[in-house]
């Protein structure tokens, strides 16, 4: 094998990377360069698309260090898209001085998940993660001029950085009983040893620094603090393609890794393995994510609430194994990164005409702004799992995944607490659509925006923002209409 | 042809969203009157068999997992799509007058007619999920945006109650596909699942759906959400969203589980007697005329229950018609109370109403009340009377002890409809007791909104016609209904 051949295979994190280099450098320019930028960003993202539509079907470099399937090349693509839309986001925000730096941390943190999505091999994995995670806090604390900003970043750091160490000891423990680090190599040898507990040990502390990047209870302590006081942007991406690109490794990790050690959750076969420590990750997430959020008044906290209780109806699908639930997996997480993405987006605007996220500030957006608030029925709605949308073609075919598998319905009982879950969802997601649709502006509120301050930006001036949210709810919108098409790709592509 | 109902109606829903508010009313009135006239032409239409769920609509879905999109249509089906016509061009009637935000209104309210079409139409388990789950939103937005009396509460309690009947019936639909491997119901209806399963998944999947049928004890959204709500609001609500929860646990629950039905059926006929006496003792006690027809419909729905439990073609025949019926009368007597009365007087409360000497005032509201009060105390000649003869004539057979409690029951019906009728609009007291406060009688040759306009007599006389038409002549409805109930294989 040449470099040639190699760089082909890697063209598009080469192109991100370049791309990440070029918008350093243009940041460094006197002048306002914001704008170009991001055009550079953006463009650079869609080369990196098209490389990877470019990318040959199959192949494998180094033993698995870096391998290319239909699966990781469509995971690559939807980590691009929702980093393009962040990037779309990222114009909005008020630290708009460092914004080369800024752009060049967020291509770095998506190659860090494009290393993620198409490696099966824990070193590599735990590079990536690393990337995407030294990254994100960057970008957590990157609002200098705000406490908030900072608090989410150093937190983000602590529980991170401690969350890595935890995942690279059981990493190291699981190797030293294998020998080896590719996955398929670990699921063979696997094959022939017990559940014992230095396995356990290594396979429950590989799975605590999965819990913490996609945010499952007890590990999500971090979350609602990043969510709020992060740059939405950076939030945006926190919760949406980092959480993608986790779930994707963590779906490999267990399913062909440690295929042999899986276990069972079911409610009266219980067999030691993963899937009942999952389970316990799911249940608790579903119930300590959904009763917290109930008594938020911040929308950011709240969807980092609503986050933790989603990641626990996600971990279903892993729970429940086998092709069928990885793919519910797999697209109930895309399908869960697009409309949070639009929520964050319609956040973003919301903040930058009324300063602020709590329920007041959006209060009577519908007459305010038809559209956003339209957006943003379409997002919390779909999250909370109402039909015509895609959360609720998701959750139906999650939650029938997870019922299918085992005999006797062993996983109903987690079904039924997720149905539960959801009940009490609607409850704050309508809270939401509430301030906007039913209530009446605050004073306060309507006294900001009869005030013509100078800083405020003219509506003109985001429309690409308000175009970008139009189409992401149009696809959650025709995701839930017509969710055919994702579901083969997405199934197509499972080995 | 009877596809269309659902398409002009989301159609019609979606132009709403483009269009200037002056048009609203009318396109909205336009694209009900539509489906209406569709469903009626579908009734007389020779080619559709009424004795079989026989398929009108078949595309692929997603076809990973056998998801169709399939409609089907039979007697029963027919009767509901009738009366989801019926009732939806009166409520837009009766909203005639909504000035606030109408292109929203008239949208959410077209969606919930949409999405009842798409219920009684579906021949595909998850595109009746879909289109259940679709009308709990729109519910919301028009109770708690156009509702009065403790709007928000009201919205809120009966969007919860509704998702937990929904959750409930996700279980039993994906226990159903899990074991089935199909989501058709004309698959599953010849399916045989393990007696352990249906024991199990059938009340799940029954009590799902009938928590929007109004079942006892988890009936209580179903007043507090009727009264919040506009007056179109309590008129889709009574007479077409209850009828989608007992649309679904005769259609899905009895019919995919029988064995599990059987197993369960006295406790429903427990409930649904319980139901018809509770309500109607606590109707007898509100002195809100919209408490009172909430509490009336809960009753009446217990009919409809009661009519499923027998198991029995005459029962379940009856219950049926009773959900024509009741969605007729219901959507009437809300109609009167909401908008005749309420828009008038804005007071609903009996011992105030006492005092304005409506009958004179309105006569025509008058008129109407009557007749709908007449209708939902089962005099003979009106709907009610024939449903709920042909309920009891199928419980006889099945639970004779439910009937003599019934018969207690239809004495508390007619007990509180005459206390109503009375308080509302012949009280003979207006000479003797001062009217209170800001409730001066109605004048009606002086007081311009006091007139009923023409919107209103001309949804009012629809309903009415309807239920006489119905209660003269229910050969018309029960020949098409009973051949699909023959048919369904639960039956004893």
């Amino acid at each position: 094998m040449n470099y040639l051949e190699l760089l082909k295979l890697a063209a598009p994190e080469a192109v991100v990377a370049v791309t990440a280099l070029v918008v350093l450098a243009l940041g460094l320019a006197r002048g306002r360069v914001a704008g170009i930028c991001s055009a550079a960003a953006a463009a650079g993202l869609l080369f990196a698309m098209a490389a990877v539509v470019m990318l040959p079907p199959n192949a494998t470099l180094f033993g698995g260090m870096h391998v290319i399937t239909p699966l990781t090349s469509l995971f690559k693509t939807i980590c691009l898209t929702l980093a393009f839309f962040t990037v779309i986001l990222a114009r909005s925000d008020r630290s708009a001085r460092n914004q080369g730096e800024y752009l060049a941390l967020l291509l770095l943190a998506t190659i860090g998940l494009m290393l993620l999505v198409g490696s099966e091999e824990l070193l590599m994995i735990f590079i990536g993660l690393e990337l995407t995670g030294l990254s994100l806090y960057v970008m957590a604390g990157f609002d200098k001029t705000d406490p908030r900003s900072a608090e989410a970043g150093l937190k983000y750091f602590l529980f991170g950085s401690t969350a890595s160490a935890f995942t690279l000891f059981g990493l190291s423990l699981v190797y030293g009983m294998c020998g080896t680090t590719g996955l398929a190599a670990i699921g063979g040898k696997l094959d022939a040893i017990p559940v014992q507990p230095l396995l356990a040990a290594g396979i429950v502390m590989t799975l605590i620094g999965f819990a913490f990047k996609i945010a499952a209870a007890p590990f999500h302590l971090w979350a609602p603090d990043a969510y709020q006081g992060a740059p939405v942007a950076s939030a945006a991406f926190i919760a949406s393609g980092s959480k993608v690109a986790s779930f994707v490794v963590l779906g490999k990790i267990v399913l062909v890794g440690f295929a042999p050690a899986q276990g069972s959750a079911a409610w009266h076969g219980l067999i030691a393995g993963w899937a009942p420590v999952l389970a316990a990750l799911a249940a608790l997430s579903i119930v300590v994510g959904n009763l917290v959020a109930l008594a938020q008044s911040n929308v950011r906290r709240l969807l980092a609430y609503s986050a933790v209780a989603h990641a626990g109806y996600t971990l279903l699908g892993l729970v429940a194994g086998g092709r069928d639930g990885f793919g519910a997996t797999l697209f109930y997480t895309t399908v869960y990164a697009f409309t949070l993405v639009g929520a964050f987006g319609v956040v973003a605007l919301v903040r930058r005409e009324t300063g602020g996220d709590d329920l007041t500030h959006f209060r009577a957006l519908r007459s305010r702004s038809p559209l956003l608030a339209g957006c943003m029925a379409i997002f919390m709605l779909s999250l909370a799992g109402l039909p015509p949308l895609a959360g609720f073609f998701g959750k139906f075919y999650l939650f029938s995944a997870a019922l299918r598998t085992g005999a006797n319905h062993g996983l109903l009982w987690l079904v039924a607490l997720a149905l539960f879950g959801s009940l009490i969802s609607l409850y704050y997601y309508l809270a939401v659509l509430k301030a906007i649709f039913v209530e009446e502006p605050s004073p306060a509120t309507t006294q900001l925006l009869n005030d013509p301050r100078p800083t405020r930006t003219s509506p003109s001036s985001d429309f690409l923002e308000r175009i970008s949210l139009a189409v992401l709810a149009l696809v959650v919108l025709f995701l839930g209409v017509l969710p055919g098409g994702l579901v083969t790709l997405i199934v197509g592509a499972l080995p | 042809m009877i596809a269309w109902t659902i398409y002009l109606t989301f159609g019609g829903a979606a132009l709403l969203l483009f269009m200037p508010r002056t048009f609203a009313r009318w396109i909205a009135l336009a694209t009900a009157a539509a489906g209406f006239a569709i469903s009626l032409a579908s009734l007389f239409c020779d080619e559709i068999d009424p004795a079989h769920f026989s398929t009108i609509a078949r595309a692929p879905w997603v076809p990973m997992l056998g998801m169709e999109y399939h409609l089907a249509v039979d007697g029963i089906s027919l009767t509901l799509a009738l009366v989801t016509g019926l009732t939806a061009v009166s409520a837009v009637l009766f909203s005639w007058d909504v000035d606030h935000r109408p292109n929203e209104f008239f949208f959410w309210l077209l969606l919930v007619v949409g999405g009842s079409y798409g219920v009684f139409l579906s021949a595909d388990l998850f595109l009746l999920f879909l289109f259940y789950e679709l009308v709990i939103v729109p519910k919301y937005f028009l109770i708690a945006i156009w509702g009065s009396t403790n709007k928000e509460y009201g919205a809120m309690k009966l969007t919860l109650y509704s998702f937990f009947g929904g959750a409930l019936v996700f279980i039993g639909i994906i226990a159903a596909y899990a074991n089935a491997g199909s989501l058709d119901l004309q698959q599953l209806a010849q399916f045989q699942f393990t007696p352990q399963l249906q024991s199990w998944a059938f009340p799940v999947l029954f009590l799902g759906f009938a928590v929007l049928a109004g079942i006892w004890p988890l009936h209580t959204w179903a007043p507090t959400g009727h009264v919040a709500a506009p007056t179109a609001g309590s008129m889709l609500l009574a007479g077409i969203v209850m009828k989608l929860g007992a649309y679904g646990s005769l259609r899905v629950a009895m019919n995919l589980f029988p064995e599990g039905f059987h197993l369960w059926s006295k406790w429903i006929a427990v409930l649904a007697v319980i139901g018809i006496v509770y309500a109607a003792g606590v109707a007898l006690r509100q002195r809100d005329l919209k408490f009172v027809i909430g509490y009336s419909s809960v009753s009446h729905m217990g009919f409809v229950l009661l009519g499923l439990a027998t198991a029995n073609a005459f029962g379940v025949g009856g219950a049926v018609l009773q959900m024509f019926s009741h969605g007729v009368i219901a959507a009437l007597l809300f109609a009167v109370a909401g908008r005749m009365i309420y828009r008038r007087t804005h007071t609903r409360d009996l011992d105030d109403l006492s005092c304005l000497n409506l009958s004179r005032a309105l006569p025509f509201a008058a008129f109407c009340f009557v007749i709908a009060s007449a209708a939902s105390m089962g005099i003979p000649g009106f709907s009610g009377f024939a449903a709920e003869i042909t309920i009891l004539i199928g419980a006889w057979k099945a639970y004779p002890m439910a009937v003599w409690i019934t018969g207690a029951g239809m004495v508390l019906v007619a007990a509180f409809t005459l206390r109503a009728l009375k308080k509302s609009f012949f009280a003979d007291a207006a000479s003797n007791v001062p009217a209170p406060q800001g409730h001066a009688p109605l004048d009606p040759d002086s007081n311009e909104q006091a007139a009923i306009t023409t919107a209103e007599k001309l949804g009012a006389g629809l309903l009415m016609f309807a239920t006489l038409a119905v209660g003269l002549y229910p050969k018309l409805l029960l020949d098409r209904i009973l051949p699909a109930v023959e048919s369904m294989r639960f039956l004893k």
